[in-house]
């Protein structure tokens, strides 16, 4: 079976020094390995942003898609072969903006594939512009007067709209990611796991140092319940604060918040899937039995 | 009294700057690489104060040409601008806009399309948008992008017009190279360019209710309206020069729907879009330099397409050649061929016309293929076989 370093490309990461791209991007090998992926069965989709970068840097079965339309792609892939692990990585700025209708949809369908979001809360690649989870008023070059949407809520949204596997990873804390994409992979349904991405050039507010001081593991509470949805839901809304607040009144959870087992795929209401098109016979068929009846 | 000042600047800032000038309404745009910094700019100017526009910042670039489809038909002056695959995504909306005859300005950085990705330019975006009912322009220079913005609202404005501009930039290599610029101070532009008083607005409270956009199917009206906007856009033509004529009188630049060098004798022509058009120049003064009889015809007005002006230009030349930034697969050639070899087809005598696809996504424009080009048509001329209808210049 392929390890971590098999999964790289010859060609080096070329995101800024401190990017935290780069620990999301071992975790994921990581986690590659741990799930006993091969090069055959891997199918890893991107969108468009910096962490779209990743399509040239991860070997795989790989597919770059157009802005915001990694999920809609990858759709396609799992359902033409059931037999792929399909993995969407996407970003806050694609995933949650111009591909935000599919997010929902694909919550909806619970279609069993795995989403990595690239959370770093402003646009990287056109260098620092107000993404969808930008804070509540912070000025960036395309807002200086402040962004004055409120953040998408994406761990209240997937809950919501039906997503089985729902969880927040900090791009500081490798060993931490790494279970939640194994535990995603692993998991049969629609998984998704939001990580914080400090992007180190262009937002200097949601800074390493800023999350480390903030970010707590669900984990490690006492009676936390990942499986209680309206719990998830309210612990959700906990994320959102001032964005002057303290690291005493804003404290970030991390971890599995939502898991639901059991729930049927879209996989599983489609009984076409147990001979997928890739399977079938070619045509041309030989008709002649079938019409001779209406002859 | 008009008086300009002299400005180096990206063609971006100059684009972004005549918009703060022709002080639109509504700006809804979408940041997209290279359009980012004209928004950007933009943006500046309406957060200090030096513009009084209603900015939005969307989620797509669906979403910013549907904000200014409602916002101008509510009855506002409605600018944006976007790149290559924003402006592929805005498709459906730029025929909801020239349909509801709404003269929206729409700056576009020219940049390839996906797949492969690509960031860089070439004109594959704007021609896939060239049967959209838009009027287009283009630009060779930081100065062409800023004086088309501002003749863009007069335009797209006029009552015999009212149609959506769109006046388009090279990616990188006008919206971000640094260029000298003149630039009018801003009463002489709000002057130019005048208020906008809609007949139709939706928001006109003196006014009977009007609807946009209802159903014209079987039956309906919807052929008699793709009639009138086929009249409106033949009738810009006219527009466009006067408004061209009388921006040249205040700021002294030369305006014209083609633009000639050498064009009074040359026996062997360059047609060429955007900023190549200097490149072609470039080379064909060194030729003039050598006795050649060359020229270049730099087509600054692609819809409408000034038919008349670029058959009398070409009729008297040997060999021409029409360089294409973006390919149409499968037809006899890119989009301004097709077009330029069209304008050509009622005179008795035609040169010989060969198409050159060139730069796509962003591949360099060097001097020494436009004097390929050259050298091929001095052969073409002497009685070599044209190349093929289409030559893919400087490709490995």
């Amino acid at each position: 079976m392929p390890t971590v370093k098999d999964f790289e490309t010859p060609n080096k990461p070329t995101w800024c020094p401190g990017c935290g791209n780069f620990n999301m991007f071992q975790a994921l090998r990581q986690a590659y390995e741990l799930t006993s992926q091969d090069f055959e069965h891997l199918a890893v989709v991107w969108g468009i942003g910096c962490h779209g970068n990743g399509a040239d840097f991860t070997r795989c079965q790989g597919f770059h898609a157009l802005h915001g339309r990694a999920l809609p792609a990858a759709t396609g892939l799992a359902l033409s072969n059931p037999e792929l692990t399909v993995v969407v990585e996407m970003g806050d700025g694609d995933g949650y903006g111009i591909g935000l209708g599919h997010f929902v949809h694909s919550c909806r369908r619970n279609i069993d594939m795995t989403v990595v979001a690239h959370d770093n809360q402003i646009y990287g690649l056109t260098t620092g512009q107000a993404s969808p989870t930008t804070e509540h008023m912070m000025k960036t070059v395309s807002t200086p007067t402040g962004v004055l949407e409120e953040p998408v809520n994406t761990i209240g949204l997937a809950i919501a709209e039906g997503a089985t596997f729902v969880a927040r990873g900090f791009a500081g804390d490798v060993p931490h990611m790494t279970a939640l994409f194994q535990q995603a992979i692993e998991h049969k349904g629609f998984a998704v796991v939001d990580v914080f991405q400090p992007c180190v050039t262009w937002n200097k507010l949601n800074t390493f140092a800023w999350f480390r001081e903030r970010v707590y593991k669900v984990e490690e509470e006492s009676g936390y319940d990942p499986t209680d949805r309206a719990g998830a839901m309210a612990l959700s809304l906990t994320t959102f604060h001032d964005m002057a607040c303290t690291p005493e009144q804003c404290k970030l959870p991390i971890g599995v918040l939502y898991r639901e087992e059991g729930r049927p795929t879209y996989q599983d209401g489609l009984p076409q899937l147990d001979e997928p098109l890739w399977k079938r016979a070619l045509a041309p068929r030989d008709l002649t039995e079938m019409v001779r009846g209406f002859m | 009294m008009a008086t300009q000042k002299t400005l180096a600047a990206t063609g971006n800032v100059l684009v972004a700057e005549a918009m703060r000038q022709c002080a639109p309404d509504v700006m809804a745009a979408y940041p997209i690489t290279p359009q980012t910094t004209i928004v950007e700019e933009f943006a500046k100017f309406v957060a200090q104060g030096r513009v009084h526009t209603e900015y939005v910042t969307v989620e797509s670039e669906h979403s910013a040409m549907s904000a200014c489809v409602g916002a101008s038909a509510a009855g506002a002056r409605v600018m944006t601008a976007t790149s290559s695959q924003g402006l592929a995504l805005m498709w459906e909306e730029l025929h909801i806009a020239s349909g509801m005859r709404l003269p929206i300005v729409m700056a576009n950085a020219n940049r390839a399309l996906s797949a492969p990705i690509n960031i860089h330019c070439d004109h594959s975006d704007v021609m896939g948008a060239r049967d959209t009912g838009w009027i287009i322009l283009f630009a060779e220079t930081a100065q062409e992008a800023y004086d088309n913005t501002i003749m863009s609202v007069r335009i797209a404005e006029h009552p015999d017009v009212l149609l959506p501009v769109m006046t388009t930039l090279d990616g990188f290599i006008t919206t971000h190279s640094i260029d000298r610029a003149q630039v009018m101070d801003d009463e002489t532009v709000a002057a130019f360019v005048g208020d906008y008083h809609p007949d139709l607005a939706l928001l006109d409270d003196t006014k009977p209710p009007v609807s946009h956009g209802n159903f014209a199917g079987l039956g309906g009206p919807y052929f008699e309206f793709k009639k009138a906007q086929r009249n409106a856009i033949d009738r810009s033509a006219a527009v466009i020069k006067s408004v061209g004529e009388e921006w040249s009188a205040i700021c002294e630049r030369p305006f014209g729907v083609i633009e000639g060098w050498g064009m009074e004798d040359a026996e062997l022509a360059i047609v060429a879009i955007g900023s190549t058009a200097g490149n072609a120049r470039h080379v064909a003064r060194e030729l003039r330099a050598q006795g050649v009889r060359v020229g270049v015809l730099k087509v600054r007005v692609f819809r409408p397409f000034p038919f008349a002006e670029i058959a009398d230009a070409l009729g008297g030349c040997k060999a021409v050649a029409v360089l294409d930034r973006s390919e149409s697969f499968g037809a006899e050639g890119g989009p301004l061929f097709l077009e330029v070899r069209s304008a050509l087809y009622d005179r008795a005598e035609r040169p010989a016309i060969v198409d050159y696809i060139y730069g796509l996504g962003g591949a360099d424009v060097k001097l020494e293929l436009m004097r390929r080009v050259f050298s091929d048509l001095s052969d073409i001329a002497d009685g070599a076989e044209v190349p093929g209808r289409l030559v893919y210049l400087g490709a490995r």
